[in-house]
């Protein structure tokens, strides 16, 4: 009978814990809710790169932590935000700064490759759900007991690639030159591209590489031009990718220029100026909200968060890059309240319950794409998630 | 390969090489009056560039406070360090080259920069800012450490580069900016076609050099300076101010810094932390030249250009590999051929 009317008040186990706590707080007085109250907190640790060399993704980033949600399922939601400068030892010092003392739930970050992928072994060890905003594959891959905590916010290099080379195959070009940064940025795109191109019998006639900081890429764009491809393929990421399209521009060569998501901010467009006009890119379908179909789940998401995010930022900035850190709030949001039915935050079994329910992600619409993550797959978008644009006066263009 | 791309590598390796050479000429120049390798050179260039680029785009650039905080620091610091025997002529002196002599700067950019008076103008601007800083920054962080070792001061210097390239990105931002060109029009020669832009990287450059030596030759001070970097001492007890020397060097290379900044932005796009890899490659330069022959570092900057224009086209994968080893085997043949002496 006892049983029978603690079943049938509280809709849920958590509700039934703050009835709880609450009836403990008016049993034992004004200090005991204070601290409950606490310890039940979410803990959320954030590690993005404001400074450094990967400024321009982390500063946007940033500023869309303030539309994430300060509370879920009833609960409020602390955030710890630390920078990292891009650098992966620091990353690391980070990540392991805010599970030993901030006692976080779940760490996001961070937003370069090199940094993600360093920060995974800690996030292994220490058994805590983390969602990497950088774009490389290699970072939820190969699915192992290491990778099953990792999740991952940016389309997949592959799918981008599989769209650049579909494109290309339907406007006839056999042949590309590649130019690309000298880091993991361009080996996994070179990688990426190579395997696409092959899957449409385009050839790759020529790589070069060049570093984000170059000052010139005279050598490279001259050599690229002997090779006289039909289009050339710059991967690069914001506004250093200009800098070989500026190069071709200038020594005459007539063909297409394909650049990669990375470059899918105005900061590139303010930089390139008429010279990047009808460069054709993929990009999340963020990049032109406004210009998605109504019926696309993907486009009220996304015209909400540029609304919120330029409010937040005081005019428009780089929506592309902040979007992946918004929807890894939006991520939390969805699988926070499965977990919290399963543990406390701040316990190992919260921990576990909150990865489980972002693993069975299904069908969930974010400013990016739609994501259906399961077993072996952390990342979960598909087509949906990519759209191809170019740059036309000054702005993006969805193309058909 | 054929003649033409040779043509075009080695204009853009003679292009850069120049700009490699001032910023050579004035880390031997700094070396050798004050013995310190000046890291944040680059940071001088990329404030340099990024004044001129907000400058050119009719906004006020954020290196105006940062001129404004360095003077103010500097005469604090003044201050503090004639303490014991304060004169009303020094203070006022001190005064005038860290209070006012910013000040009207920041006055005069401040007024003049929504009202696009040409690129020359901004130029000029850009360097008027950020030449006084390199002063500032002698009198804060290295009058004081004056008589440390070598590597104290190189200690020193990286801090500098440190705090610089963090308050460039406060300053300016994360993105980078590319500015328009002062020099328009292409020179057509043959199939060559020479921007105005390179071209006035190339009449600075060797302006430069004809200026500076008759400076060092002829010029009081260039001759005080030159006492100085031959023997410290000896240039004290003839009556050199050393400390005057100094900042007059550390002068020099923000306004040689600041200048190659200005010269390059046009052509390229620079962001806050770019200065430090171009300054590296003057580095180079100036290491072929032993830190101490102005003409063997700038023709070793021209060369440092060729090869990284030669590298980016044949293996752009390895092109700093290839640039940096240049210094090796000048390393390996100075270590052999040179006794080793210890820094006194």
């Amino acid at each position: 009978m006892h049983a029978m009317t603690f079943e049938i008040h509280p809709a849920s186990p958590h509700e039934g814990n703050r009835w709880l706590a609450k009836l403990f707080a008016a049993a034992f007085g004004l200090a005991l809710p204070l601290a409950g109250a606490e310890a039940q907190d979410i803990h959320v640790g954030i590690t993005i790169s404001t400074t450094g060399p990967a400024a321009s993704l982390g500063i946007p980033q940033k500023a869309s932590l303030s539309l994430m949600p300060t509370e879920i399922g009833g609960v409020k939601v602390d955030y710890v935000l630390l920078d990292d400068a891009a650098d992966s030892t620091k990353a690391v010092a980070n990540a392991r700064k805010m599970i030993d003392e901030d006692r976080i739930d779940v760490i996001i970050g961070s937003s370069t490759t090199p940094a993600s992928l360093a920060m995974t072994d800690v996030a292994a060890e220490k058994q805590i759900p983390m969602i990497s905003l950088a774009a490389s594959q290699a970072i939820i891959t190969p699915m192992d007991a290491k990778h099953k905590w990792i999740f991952k916010m940016p389309q997949n290099d592959s799918l981008m690639a599989d769209a650049i080379a579909e494109h290309m195959a339907k406007a006839g070009i056999k042949t590309v030159g590649f130019i690309g940064f000298n880091d993991a940025y361009g080996d996994g795109w070179l990688r990426e591209a190579q395997r696409a191109f092959t899957a449409k019998s385009i050839a790759i006639v020529d790589v070069e590489r060049y570093a984000r900081t170059d000052t010139s890429v005279t050598g490279q764009v001259l050599k690229l031009i002997t090779t006289k491809p039909d289009a050339v393929l710059i991967v690069g990421a914001g506004t250093p990718a200009a800098l070989p399209q500026k190069a071709l521009h200038e020594r005459g060569y007539a063909g297409k220029y394909y650049q990669t998501h990375g470059v899918a901010n105005l900061d590139f467009v303010r930089i390139g100026g008429k010279d990047v006009e009808g460069t054709i890119l993929p990009a999340g379908p963020i990049l032109v909200a406004s210009q998605l179909a109504d019926a696309n789940p993907i486009k009220k998401i996304a015209v909400a968060y540029v609304q919120d995010f330029e409010k937040a930022n005081g005019g428009p900035g780089s929506v592309a890059f902040g979007s992946y850190a918004y929807d890894a709030g939006l991520l939390l949001q969805s699988a926070i309240p499965a977990a919290l039915k399963k543990g406390k935050p701040g316990t190992p079994e919260f921990r576990q319950a909150l990865r489980d329910a972002l693993e069975t992600t299904h069908e969930f619409a974010v400013t990016n794409g739609i994501m259906n993550m399961t077993a072996e797959n952390h990342n979960g978008f598909d087509q949906r998630a990519r759209v191809m644009v170019t740059i036309e006066q000054g702005g993006w263009k969805l193309l058909p | 390969m054929d003649g033409q791309i040779a043509l075009f590598l080695l204009q853009d390796g003679v292009v850069n090489g120049a700009v490699y050479a001032l910023l050579a000429l004035s880390l031997v120049l700094v070396f050798a009056v004050t013995r310190v390798i000046l890291v944040p050179q680059g940071e001088f260039v990329a404030y340099g560039a990024l004044t001129y680029a907000a400058l050119d785009q009719g906004q006020r650039p954020g290196s105006l406070w940062l001129l404004a905080t360095l003077g103010g620091t500097a005469f604090v610091f003044g201050l503090w360090r004639m303490r014991r025997h304060l004169a009303r002529n020094a203070v006022a002196r001190l005064a005038v080259e860290t209070l006012v002599v910013p000040g009207l700067v920041v006055a005069l950019v401040a007024w003049a920069a929504p009202r696009h008076f040409g690129p020359i103008a901004s130029a000029l601007m850009a360097i008027l800012v950020v030449t006084p800083m390199a002063g500032f920054l002698y009198r804060i962080a290295f009058e004081p450490l004056a008589e440390a070792s070598v590597l104290v001061l190189l200690i020193a210097a990286i801090g500098v580069h440190l705090a610089l390239t963090g308050l460039g990105l406060v300053f300016f931002g994360a993105e980078g900016y590319r500015a328009s060109a002062f020099a328009e029009g292409t020179l057509t020669l043959d199939i060559l076609t020479i921007s105005g832009q390179a071209l006035a990287i190339l009449v600075a450059t060797g302006l430069l050099i004809v200026a500076l030596f008759a400076f060092f030759e002829w010029s009081l001070i260039g001759k005080a300076l030159r006492a100085t970097a031959v023997n410290r001492l000896g240039a004290r007890l003839v009556g050199i101010p050393t400390a005057l020397s100094g900042r007059i060097a550390f002068l020099l290379a923000g306004f040689i810094g600041a200048l190659s900044g200005v010269l390059i932005v046009p052509l390229t796009t620079i962001y806050y932390d770019s200065g430090f890899l171009i300054a590296l490659k003057g580095f180079a330069a100036a290491i072929i030249g032993g830190m101490i022959s102005y003409p063997v570092a700038a023709l070793a900057a021209i060369l440092v250009g060729i090869v990284e224009s030669a590298a980016s086209f044949y293996a752009s994968a390895y092109k700093e590999v290839i640039v940096f080893l240049l210094i090796v085997p000048v390393l390996l043949w100075r270590s052999l051929s040179h006794a080793p002496t210890e820094e006194s």
